[in-house]
């Protein structure tokens, strides 16, 4: 089991890395910032994995929770509207706000 | 054909139908492949594969056609089969078919 870095509440912003190949972390979030809200464990790293690593060291993969109004520019639906993600550490860095 | 998510598009079809026999033996072959006791590919190796696929060829093919061509490719991407040998087994049948 790897030990995560970051503990549930946190504040992230999603790294924007550049584009290569399989990648797990949609374009629409990266950049913006989200928060940590569990983890489900560490996984093999499937970017590595679909080009025959065996994607190890394994990853903490972290559910990260957004507000849609800070995904969509134009976004009219509730403030409170959330979108959930599954997003792998290493696309992750400390953010700072509210 | 990867990383779609909030990109323009038309409304999502719903339209729910039996699988075929056809699509199901595609179902199949593919959790035959990956299965521990075979694992000729992983997932993210499928995943990769299905992303890699041209974008005219993509939108041409349907859910479990994709899945097919993708697995034609991995298993000649793995020395598993060649390009020749599944083209002449194609031509087999379709003799086979037309007798």
């Amino acid at each position: 089991m790897t030990e995560r870095r970051f503990a549930d509440g946190a504040l992230v912003r999603v790294r924007d890395l550049p584009v290569k190949g399989h990648m797990r972390t949609p374009s629409y979030v990266r950049g913006r910032q989200g928060r940590i809200e569990g983890c489900q464990g560490s996984f093999p790293n499937p970017e590595e994995r679909a080009y025959g690593s065996d994607g190890l060291p394994a990853r903490s993969l972290y559910h990260v929770r957004f507000r849609q109004r800070d995904l969509w520019p134009a976004y009219a639906g509730l403030a409170a509207d959330s979108l959930s993600l599954d997003l792998f550490e290493h696309w992750l860095e400390p953010a700072h706000g509210t | 054909m990867h990383d779609l998510g909030g990109l323009p598009a038309g409304p999502v079809e719903k339209d729910e139908h039996d699988p075929s026999l056809a699509e199901r033996r595609v179902d199949a072959l593919m959790s035959l492949l990956m299965s521990p006791g075979v694992a000729a590919f992983n997932v993210d190796e499928m995943r990769r594969t299905i992303e890699s696929l041209p974008r005219e060829v993509y939108e041409r093919h349907d859910y479990y056609e994709r899945w097919l061509l993708t697995i034609e490719s991995l298993l000649v991407e793995k020395g598993l089969l060649t390009r020749a040998e599944i083209e002449a087994r194609i031509a087999a049948l379709e003799a086979d078919a037309h007798d």
